[in-house]
């Protein structure tokens, strides 16, 4: 009734080629971004910023960035954590090694080296597809596992292997602060999703789209496979680098090689795959579900298990944990193939016609 | 779609509700948070820990508290994850805990960065960072008892005495095989300092992380075939190690675990073919037939409130726990002899009680850990407190002692504690504490 798009006409291209054709959308979007960027602050606590926001935030940025690779130009990758750490440590290298390094370009640089280490890693994308390609993304992750275990150079030669910033700082304001990690965040969350959007509505979106879903008749048309497959994963790479970089500076502080495990590759690929592929909205949903319902699962058992009137022990809890998050997984994809993000269209599509479908 | 509409607010509902209900918190109670493992591939070695942990602070309960104050507590599950335990951390933190004890030495380093701002004591008994025990630098860690450090220390005394003297260690092989992570590199400098000074050669052996596959590092031992193998591992890793040291022929006399990788999950798979396996104690080992083991048994597993299984009360990591456990709370006591007996004291006043611990054998013996433990007396500077080791072998069933107490040598240890303290320092732009910090 609410939302429907009646009576809203375009009269100009610059109205027709929005971000949001809709009225209701763009409302929408902006209360949300209000929401995040100027309620949240204020009621979220201390533990919901650190354990739940700043992942979150990160995560989705992260995932968005697998999405362009996975989702937009159909090259499965699993060495997502790889580019997460060639960022991290790409970052922390500039960050400790220069002096008076701020720290926006210091994490900017970091997704710089996950980008040439991305389409270093992605070369092979021009010979092998699907199944292989994976296997051959795999390497870059026990690459970037092995290079940053035993290369001490990266590691500044630390003894135990693990590195810490500490006293970040962006213009001039400290960043110690749950609230000021979180909006650094968001904000650079806002203009990378921003920028990947413009980028995957373009010219070399729609070449991406087109190498996904045929690339014989891609290159027909003439798109260059090479120029289209090392873009995407350039794009996607320094994205997933700048993730890299915040998950590390912001998140944890002090971290070790094994902060990006090749299990943090699979978690990146089930978010794209759970969330939606080829929908940029797919990467924050499916970011939500893989970061806060493990999490949410692990409190609200023993909640229920205590207003039930018995006590359960952490084992259970975290088998329980595992088990449900498994069976709902499972339960996701075969109730909707095409991720979260195509239940969010379903969703919109129905409001569309409410009260009178058809 | 229908399903997935009901299910949605019923769900949102739910985490708001369970959102609200972690922050409430208890002001009476003292809450020591338990960041535990039970599961994952490091479980089988974290359970009995926490056990031990979670059955002191029972006994404390049954005992009446501290001066009256009852200790409340919370378990969480870290499957050994650095994300999930500073997950865990900051869940706990809203209960305003009295200390918190990481149990791994990565989550160590990542809340190492945050304690200090939160004002909440990171005890870490036998792991952690091993220059945290400089408490001029490290206002909020207490690695105390022992450090990494410490352990590789004494392991290689217990080497140069077993060959003779520091001389006749020269020329000889020794081989670190390590866990592939932090935990795993922390001893590395010491041993090569204690190499350049005895002249022996260190042989590095990583073996990755959770050390399930070790096939290559025993090759490499079989090849190089040093004179003494240094096994620092923990969960899966240390059974696996011995079983290929087995295969591969490789004398168990020769090998020295560090304390992580000398229980009896360790062993006991192998029985038979661990025997002769040596392994250094953070000062207890195994030990049945002490007082505080026949108290826990008395009060709380005979009467059914136990944590875990019967058998495993008094076995190595148990105890570990169990110590490491007295220890938060012995600096809850001392804390509360200074700011006021009968009261709850906060993460701040807790700091200062675990800096002047002085737990003399005296009040060891009234505790229960007579034979157990030796005293430990912290002050501002030496957050570890003692530095004292022993070395225990498995013979097939048990472990025994076969080495008399030892300690870590102060002319070692002392000066690489400071430099890397100070680096650390020079890193965060931190300044040193001055005597006048020590009396806050």
């Amino acid at each position: 009734m609410f939302y429907r798009e009646n009576g809203q006409f375009k009269t100009s291209y610059p109205q027709d080629q929005q971000i949001f054709p809709i009225a209701q959308d763009r409302v929408f979007v902006v209360l949300l971004l209000l929401v995040a960027f100027a309620a949240v602050p204020f009621f979220a606590s201390d533990y919901m910023f650190r354990a739940i926001l700043i992942p979150f935030v990160i995560m989705a940025m992260a995932a968005l960035g697998v999405n362009i690779l996975v989702g937009y130009c159909g090259q499965i990758s699993l060495g997502s954590g790889a580019f997460m750490a060639v960022g991290a440590y790409g970052a922390y290298n500039f960050f400790a090694r220069v002096p008076e390094m701020p720290l926006l370009p210091a994490l900017l640089l970091g997704g710089l080296c996950a980008t040439a280490f991305g389409v270093l890693f992605g070369l092979p994308s021009l010979r092998v597809r699907g199944l292989y390609l994976a296997v051959a993304t795999l390497a870059a992750q026990f690459f970037a596992d092995w290079m940053f275990l035993r290369v001490k150079w990266f590691t500044l030669d630390t003894p135990s292997g693990s590195v810490s910033v500490s006293n970040l700082q962006v213009f001039g304001m400290s960043l110690d602060s749950d609230v000021s990690k979180y909006l650094f965040c968001l904000t650079l969350l806002v203009v990378i999703a921003l920028l990947a959007k413009n980028l995957v509505r373009g010219a070399i979106g729609r070449e991406w789209m087109a190498i996904r879903d045929m690339d014989v008749a891609a290159a027909v048309i003439g798109i260059r496979p090479m120029y289209a497959k090392l873009s995407a994963f350039a794009v996607s790479s320094f994205i997933i680098g700048v993730a890299g970089s915040l998950w590390a500076f912001i998140y944890l502080g002090s971290w070790e090689p094994s902060a990006f495990s090749v299990d943090q590759s699979f978690r990146l690929l089930f978010m794209v795959i759970i969330g939606g592929m080829g929908s940029i909205m797919g990467g924050f949903l499916g970011a939500a579900f893989i970061v806060i319902l493990p999490i949410f699962l692990n409190q609200f058992l023993p909640m229920v298990a205590g207003l039930a009137g018995f006590e359960i022990s952490t084992t259970v809890v975290s088998h329980a944990e595992l088990m449900i998050f498994g069976a709902m997984i499972v339960w996701f994809l075969i109730v909707e193939p095409h991720g979260l993000a195509k239940l969010w269209s379903i969703g919109k599509q129905k409001m569309r016609v409410w009260p009178f479908p058809y | 779609m229908k399903t997935f509409k009901l299910v949605l607010p019923v769900l949102l509902t739910a985490f708001a509700l369970s959102a609200t209900t972690t922050v409430h918190a208890q002001s009476k109670e003292q809450f020591v948070p338990v960041l535990s493992y039970r599961t994952g591939p490091y479980g089988p070695n974290g359970t009995p820990w926490a056990n031990g942990f979670v059955d002191y602070l029972k006994l404390m309960n049954v005992k009446g508290g501290i001066n009256g104050v009852k200790i409340s507590y919370e378990e969480c599950e870290t499957g050994y994850d650095t994300a999930r335990s500073v997950e865990c951390y900051e869940r706990l933190k809203s209960k305003n805990p009295s200390f918190v004890q990481t149990l791994s030495t990565g989550a160590t380093f990542a809340i190492t960065e945050k304690a200090p701002g939160d004002k909440i004591p990171v005890v870490t008994v036998g792991y952690g960072r091993s220059e945290s025990a400089d408490g001029a630098v490290f206002k909020w860690n207490f690695p105390i008892a022992g450090t990494y450090w410490v352990a590789a220390d004494t392991i290689l005394q217990a080497i140069a005495k077993k060959e003779g003297d520091w001389s006749s260690i020269k020329g000889k092989k020794i081989a670190l095989v390590y866990h592939d992570s932090p935990f795993g590199k922390e001893p590395i400098p010491l041993m090569q300092e204690r190499s350049r000074i005895h002249g022996f050669e260190l042989q590095l052996l990583p073996v990755t992380a959770p050390g399930v596959e070790q096939k290559a590092t025993w090759l490499q031992v079989r090849q190089a075939r040093p004179d003494y193998v240094v096994l620092w591992g923990w969960g899966v890793m240390n059974s696996t190690a011995i079983k290929e040291a087995q295969a591969t022929g490789y004398p168990r006399e020769k090998m020295y675990g560090v304390w992580w990788a000398g229980a009896e999950p360790d062993v006991k798979d192998v029985a038979d073919g661990a025997k002769g396996y040596n392994a250094v104690t953070i000062q207890h080992g195994a030990e049945p037939n002490s007082d505080i083991v026949k108290t826990l048994l008395a009060q709380l597993h005979s009467k059914g409130q136990g944590t875990g299984p019967k058998e495993e009360v008094g076995q190595v990591l148990y105890l570990r726990g169990v110590m490491s456990a007295m220890i938060g709370i012995e600096g809850i006591r001392a804390a509360q002899e200074r700011f006021g007996k009968g009261k709850v004291m906060t993460g701040e006043q807790v700091r200062w009680g675990l800096e002047n611990l002085n737990l003399t054998q005296a009040k060891l013996d009234a505790l229960g850990f007579k034979g157990v433990m030796r005293p430990i007396s912290t002050s501002c500077m030496d957050h570890m407190g003692a530095a004292w080791t022993r070395i225990h072998t498995w013979d097939g069933q048990k472990w025994v002692f076969t080495s008399d107490w030892m300690q870590a040598d102060e002319q070692i240890l002392k000066p690489l504690v400071k430099a890397t303290a100070d680096k650390y320092a020079t890193e965060k732009k931190l300044v040193r504490r001055t005597g006048q910090d020590c009396q806050s």
